[in-house]
């Protein structure tokens, strides 16, 4: 792809697309579905939407319009079904501020949802995963462990309270976290999704020669996930993903090895992972923390000549 | 007589719940598990290792086959030391003060002995909080983050169920789980030692 306009193509793991329009418009695509994580219908469409949403936020833009997709076994499900997820989708759009233009559906014997989602930005402020630099602090937006608790809630051994904790978090959006994280100004951006945090904040690294530490104390974990970590209820996603980069990962000795399982958890709808100066950070976790993104926390740091390695302490 | 498991092609957390499941049908006995992938092996190990059985595994052709203990230390070509850990310490907090007399200096001295226990040599394996002390695991308090660290590093935390509601707190525990008194006494009871601030 040679095309001058193109921002952000496919040639990193960028979370959207992104393409000048004019010098001061650029336009974000993004594509996402997938398959129920919860059992009621209504938050999965709550859910599908706010991950499918997040790539725009975590680019930093504003998405504006949405589409509907859908896959759902129409001879064995009952339509209600589809329903109530179609009206999680729409309320999720609607507190984004973001209009509902159309959608299609297919036929298939196991049920998906997602949304296509197109957004605005201005081509100068394009956030990516390049960007951050050495001496940045990293801060994580939402809790980790989406991926644990799932597969305890398959099991069935979640309580009712961390079901609705994990709900609640997986729908929540990224909305305000990038609204300000833009307002303060940050260098690089991504959210937390299927390759977990550490996964992820390779991504930052990766290519740059740069390295970076995670403080495993300040990391925010949703509740009980430790417990669940060390009762075997770690996704097959969880050991893939490690397998994958914990070659680039140094541990400090006294970790304990469920706390890498949580940073190597597949995350649903997962928190923003920002990089941002020394001198904004306690700033940007202050106004989000202030803004009702609780778990908000400074994670670990930028370093310099580290070979492209991660140091867990 | 032996149970065996073959949870071939489950993907997780299959293998887990199907073990859970023979291992309440037997009060002691051995148990062999059959999975043919790593996190199920390594999954399966966790959850009865979790459960106080001691597990040994062999690969098979690429299968995995893990024999499980239940109820009774295995003889041969077992450390069970090694599978539980060193000794069982829990750490019984039942007030949101260390010791008795000033109230302030009791806050400073709480907030210090859970501060120095992240450290300490070897770690509990629990800290359980009943009556006051559930205050300490509440999100927000001022050793709360002490206790993540704790808990980070392996170590389980149990919060009185009646405490918290006795408090109102439920809603807001910051840190481990919520247990009750049947756990706690047989946490106590289980113990090697227990320490009481």
């Amino acid at each position: 792809m040679d095309d001058p306009n193109l921002i952000v193509g496919m040639e990193r793991a960028e979370d959207a697309g992104v393409y000048k329009l004019s010098e001061d418009l650029a336009i974000i695509q993004t594509v996402d579905f997938f398959t129920p994580i919860v059992d009621d219908p209504y938050m999965f469409g709550q859910i599908a939407a706010a991950n499918a949403l997040s790539d725009v936020y975590a680019m930093g833009g504003k998405p504006l319009t949405a589409m509907n997709i859908v896959c759902f076994p129409i001879k064995t499900m009952d339509i209600s079904v589809l329903r109530e997820i179609l009206k999680g989708g729409l309320d999720k759009m609607k507190e984004a501020g973001v209009t509902l233009v159309g959608g299609h559906s297919v036929e298939d014997s196991e049920l998906k949802y997602g949304l296509s989602v197109t957004g605005t930005i201005h081509p100068s402020k394009v956030l990516t995963n390049v960007g951050a630099k050495v001496g940045d602090r990293l801060i994580l937006t939402k809790p980790l462990g989406t991926g644990i608790i799932n597969t305890a809630i398959k099991g069935g051994m979640a309580t009712e309270d961390s079901i609705e904790r994990v709900t609640r978090c997986m729908a929540g959006l990224n909305k305000r976290a990038s609204e300000i994280m833009q307002e303060i100004g940050a260098n690089a951006c991504t959210d937390v999704t299927g390759f977990g945090l550490l996964g992820h904040a390779f991504e930052m690294i990766q290519g740059t020669g740069k390295g970076m530490t995670i403080d495993v104390a300040s990391v925010p974990v949703l509740p009980e996930v430790m417990n669940f970590a060390k009762m075997g209820m770690v996704p097959g996603g969880t050991y893939r993903n490690r397998e994958f980069r914990i070659n680039k990962v140094d541990i400090d000795t006294k970790t304990s090895p469920y706390i890498i399982d949580i940073l190597f958890d597949p995350q649903t709808s997962g928190g923003l992972l920002i990089a941002v100066s020394e001198e904004k950070a306690e700033e940007l976790v202050k106004r989000l923390r202030k803004e009702g993104i609780e778990d908000a926390a400074i994670i670990g740091e930028v370093m310099g000549d580290s070979e492209e390695r991660i140091l867990v302490q | 007589m032996r149970n065996i498991i073959d949870a071939k092609g489950l993907t997780c957390p299959q293998p887990v719940i199907n073990t859970k499941k023979a291992l309440e049908e037997i009060k002691e006995g051995i148990l062999t598990v059959i999975v043919d992938n790593v996190a199920a092996r390594d999954n399966v190990r966790r959850f009865a290792e979790s459960q106080g059985c001691t597990v040994m595994v062999e690969e098979d052709n690429g299968d995995y086959r893990l024999e499980i203990a239940k109820g009774f230390p295995r003889e041969v070509g077992s450390k069970p030391g090694e599978a539980r850990g060193n000794d069982n310490i829990v750490i019984y907090i039942n007030s949101d003060v260390m010791g008795v007399g000033d109230e302030e200096l009791g806050k400073i001295l709480m907030d210090a002995f859970l501060k120095t226990m992240i450290v300490a040599h070897p770690q509990p394996r629990k800290l359980i909080f009943v009556n006051s002390g559930v205050r300490l695991a509440i999100e927000g308090s001022d050793v709360v983050g002490y206790i993540k660290e704790m808990e980070k590093k392996g170590v389980e935390v149990l919060s009185c169920g009646t405490c918290l509601n006795f408090y109102g707190l439920k809603e807001k525990l910051g840190v481990g789980v919520i247990s009750n008194m049947y756990d706690i006494i047989e946490s106590l009871t289980e113990a090697d030692k227990v320490i009481s601030p």
